[in-house]
């Protein structure tokens, strides 16, 4: 087969490497919905009816929103394998812990409505929690990491030794971006829950949202802060072989760049619309919170999350996971991807299926849209 | 099995693999008879096959979400503690991988929503296409994860790239075609439907020793004897392709199967009893009959099937030619980036690259292979044999059960047929009393495939000791033991909500109008 020599290699890690970043943002704002509103679940509704009430807005779509999640690690597998073995073995104890929480999700919608007694719901009902909360952190919390730096190399039949501690992982700058991404998930789901409920129940996720949002913006910006003036960056300094071999130990790399997380924006200015689309998004959200914009508030929110998103990647490019103890081990974009025939095929494939997979998305949307309301739970069979 | 990083991460992929395989088949079966049972709904506008629909449709919902749950973690774990293999195989296997999520789980996860939540806000026709888009999308992950898994059992289409160390894409079409993962498609999903069939029909046999919900449960009984007949005739036929293919590629695992430790002349017999003693190298008090292996592996009166120790010997020859392959490799490693290859190394190579693999089992012993001793070599060769009588047993255990649910799906089937469903209670005790054993032939199954490739991660091309990830013992058995726990709290809960949803039966059907108003018996003929 020569078909797939029609696209470039390099040009095709480059088209994988923006479909990551579909993929990321696909799961945040989707999924980000169920995440949000999981953590927020005890606290916005109070009694059963409030609760289910909450739970329901999500019932019918959690499932599919949650496939991004796995269609990210299946194609990550695929388009970026150094990255789905490194990082997965090497972040090893965080990510049992996120599929810890995230087990309890799935029996937690299911389940929970399924007894009476209340100490069976309220038990589910922090499962449920959970299940949102500490993803959310996680994720955020991973990010963080890779922005600094992870501790691995490469051995030379390159196998991936990690060398740090789960503990290594917590430190401030990481559960800064931890929080953000709490933050920003909880305004999300928050302003769900504003358009897709009533009264109190409404009322509290507006108020919540709102916090969030703030929160969001302030530590989107000290994180902003810390990257410019802390977080040193990492810079490629070998020549750029085009096409070149997917082996990371080819090239040199160099740490302690000062602000070098921030030399893309200055090298194309119109990146910056990444980081200004993330603070304009939450802010607007902030407003259309106060102006019961509804719809576009979550549109709001959801851009903010993709601008965030966006931002981290455009300011590491090419870096996907540098390595903070081996330098030439960083994964980019350029030397870790699969093979040229491989990314090709998946590009045919979500080519085909992407554009199908939005069409059925939005019109289960379409069916389930309206507000839930006490008498959909208490009269409906098959709520939650 | 030593329980250091291999063994636990071994440990660690079975308990979750298997556990995910609990709730799997279920799936796959139950999402086809509930798409069936709507059909007849909306061809027939009979409320009960709606109540039908929806009855099933809740123990469908319990077991799915244990499904989707456990499913997750399957897809992360490859990374977790196998990540070498991810790194190695990554650029095949991550594609099927991939497209599953795309092609499968998006609309399996869609739609099942609306399955449950839609009841009201969809049209009868449109809401009936749900369904079938799940059971559509269930049926099509079971395709994808199984190219996958046969791509392990027998690794075409691939070859080893000496510049990025790994295995990369040749030919794409090979991967989707391979016939081993085509057979195991339709064996597995059709083990799934075999599952399903005899969790409908139990359950609706349980209803009828109870005088309870006759109607539904006979119109159930009717729908699980007819799909389950099928499925399990297909299971046997297609487990029977599944063992041809398997005296093709994985030789060793076929003789593992059947404790065969020497090569018999052909056509070879088939042990249908013996205990395989795996440190004497022998079967003790074999009965054999003859022929009959011979005619299942080779389909043949003349051709043979290798014995466990001829193929040891064959595989100590492939370790010798794999370490030529590997200093080969080495070389051409060690020439400059972006320098040419000189065409005497690539040639050597090529010919040479199918037996590297073999040369990656002495990494247990030696961390430079072409340096390993002869008693090395020797001991690594034993290595290529799986743990003989869990094989042979599971094996047996899966055959008897699979021939007993076409015994057991025949006879109700000609039982519905002649309305005599309730005739003999004592049947119907078989019936219930047989629900749990589908799932222990689609677990032995699994143990037959996936221990039966052992020691290998993929057959050939990479042993699964050196697949494993850089990881401490005690993560790994820290990690172990919270899957197990969570899994055993969640299974408990999940029973008990089956048995009480169960229990409790379907919801009354609405007061009937004047048109179904038609005698009860009457509509069982109808139908």
């Amino acid at each position: 087969m020569i078909l797939h020599t029609l696209l470039d290699y390099d040009v095709l890690r480059v088209i994988w490497w923006l479909l990551l970043g579909v993929l990321l943002i696909g799961f945040a704002v989707t999924d980000g919905f169920d995440l949000g509103v999981g953590t927020l679940l005890p606290f916005v509704a109070r009694e059963d009816v409030e609760r289910r009430v909450v739970i329901n807005t999500i019932g019918p779509i959690w499932e599919g929103n949650q496939v991004w999640l796995v269609l990210g690690g299946g194609a990550i597998f695929a388009a970026w394998p150094h990255i789905y073995a490194m990082s997965f073995s090497g972040f090893y104890l965080a990510m049992f812990a996120a599929l810890f929480a995230l087990i309890l999700r799935p029996v937690g919608f299911k389940y929970r409505s399924k007894r009476e007694s209340p100490r069976w719901r309220s038990n589910w009902d922090w499962c449920l929690f959970i299940g949102g909360f500490v993803p959310s952190l996680i994720f955020g919390v991973a990010i963080g990491n890779v922005l600094q730096g992870v501790p691995f190399h490469f051995t030379p039949d390159m196998r991936m030794v990690y060398e740090g501690s789960f503990l290594g992982l917590l430190n401030p700058f990481a559960i800064l971006c931890g929080l953000l991404s709490v933050a920003m998930l909880v305004m999300h789901g928050g302003a769900w829950l504003s358009v897709r409920t009533e009264g109190a129940v409404a009322d509290r996720a507006r108020r919540f949202a709102t916090v969030a949002a703030i929160a969001t913006i302030v530590l989107y910006a000290l994180g902003g802060v810390l990257v410019w003036q802390w977080v040193g960056g990492f810079q490629w300094t070998s020549p750029h072989l085009a096409n070149g071999p997917s082996n990371p130990l080819m090239k040199t790399v160099q740490a302690g760049v000062a602000g070098g997380w921030l030399v893309n924006y200055a090298a194309h200015p119109w990146t910056m619309l990444a980081p200004a689309l993330g603070f304009l998004g939450a802010l607007l959200a902030l407003l259309g919170l106060r102006a019961r914009w509804e719809r576009l508030t979550v549109i709001f929110s959801g851009l903010s999350i993709a601008g965030i998103i966006l931002s981290v990647g455009a300011s590491m490019f090419p870096f996907i996971v540098p390595s903070s103890t081996h330098l030439p081990s960083a994964l980019t974009v350029w030397d870790a991807s699969s093979s040229h025939l491989t990314l090709f095929i998946m590009l045919v494939c979500a080519v085909v299926f992407v554009p199908i997979i939005l069409g059925y998305t939005a019109w289960v949307y379409s069916v389930i849209w309206g507000k839930v309301r006490p008498r959909d739970i208490t009269h409906g069979d098959h709520a939650y | 099995m030593e329980l250091d990083v291999v063994g636990l991460s071994r440990l660690q992929f079975a308990m979750t693999a298997l556990y995910h395989f609990l709730f799997v088949p279920l799936t796959l079966g139950l999402s086809i008879l509930l798409a069936i049972m709507e059909t007849v709904y909306v061809m027939t506008g009979r409320p009960i096959w709606k109540q039908m629909t929806q009855f099933w449709g809740v123990l469908f919902g319990i077991n799915f979400a244990l499904g989707v749950s456990t499913g997750l973690v399957m897809e992360f774990q490859f990374g977790m503690n196998w990540s070498y293999y991810s790194h190695y195989v990554g650029d095949i296997f991550g594609a099927p991988l991939a497209i599953e999520g795309l092609m499968a789980f998006f609309l399996e996860a869609t739609f099942v929503g609306l399955f449950f939540f839609g009841w009201e806000r969809l049209s009868r026709r449109a809401h009936c296409i749900v369904t079938w888009l799940t059971a559509l999308g269930t049926n099509f992950s079971a395709l994808w994860i199984l190219i996958a898994n046969g791509w392990m059992q027998n690794p075409v289409g691939a070859r080893l790239n000496p510049q990025t160390m790994r295995m990369e894409v040749s030919d794409f079409a090979e991967v989707l075609f391979n016939p081993v993962a085509q057979a195991k498609f339709v064996h597995t999903v059709s083990a799934g439907y075999v599952v399903a069939a005899l969790f409908v029909l139990g359950v609706s046999a349980w209803y009828l020793l109870k005088g309870r919900h006759l109607e539904l449960a006979k119109r159930s009984m009717t729908v699980a004897a007819s799909f389950g007949l099928a499925s399990s005739l297909s299971v046997v036929v297609l487990g029977d392709e599944s063992g041809y293919l398997s005296s093709e590629h994985q030789k060793m695992k076929l003789a593992a199967i059947e404790a065969m430790w020497h090569t018999e002349p052909a056509p070879a017999p088939f042990t249908a009893f013996g205990l395989p003693d795996q440190d004497a190298r022998e079967t003790h008090y074999a009965i054999q009959i003859p022929w009959v292996m011979g005619l299942i592996g080779t389909r043949s009166l003349t051709g043979q099937i290798p014995g466990i120790l001829d193929l040891v010997q064959l595989a100590e020859r492939r370790i010798r030619e794999g370490q030529a392959a590997y200093d080969t490799l080495q070389q051409i490693r060690a020439l400059p980036p972006g320098s040419a290859v000189p065409a005497a190394l690539s040639q050597a190579f090529d010919r040479q690259s199918p037996s590297l693999g073999y040369a990656l089992l002495l990494k247990r012993y030696v961390d430079d292979p072409r340096q390993a001793t002869d008693e090395q070599v020797k001991k690594a060769a034993w290595d290529t044999v799986p743990q003989v009588a869990p094989l042979y047993w599971s094996f047996r255990v899966m055959v008897g059960l699979g021939l007993f649910f076409i015994v057991l799906t025949a006879t109700f089937f000609v039982l519905s047929a002649r309305r005599r469903l309730d005739a003999h209670p004592w049947l119907l005790k078989v019936a219930v009393g047989s629900i749990p054993l589908p799932w222990i032939a689609a677990e032995c199954g699994w143990i037959v495939a996936e221990l039966g490739r052992q020691p290998w991660a993929v057959e050939g091309v990479l042993p699964t000791a050196v697949a494993v990830s850089h990881l401490g013992i005690e993560t790994v058995l820290f990690t172990l033991l919270g899957f197990v726990a969570i899994y055993t709290v969640l299974i408990v809960v999940e029973m008990k909500l089956m048995l009480a949803a169960i229990r409790k039966g379907p919801r009354e059907l609405p007061a009937p109008t004047p048109a179904h108003d038609v005698p009860l018996v009457g509509k069982v003929r109808a139908v």
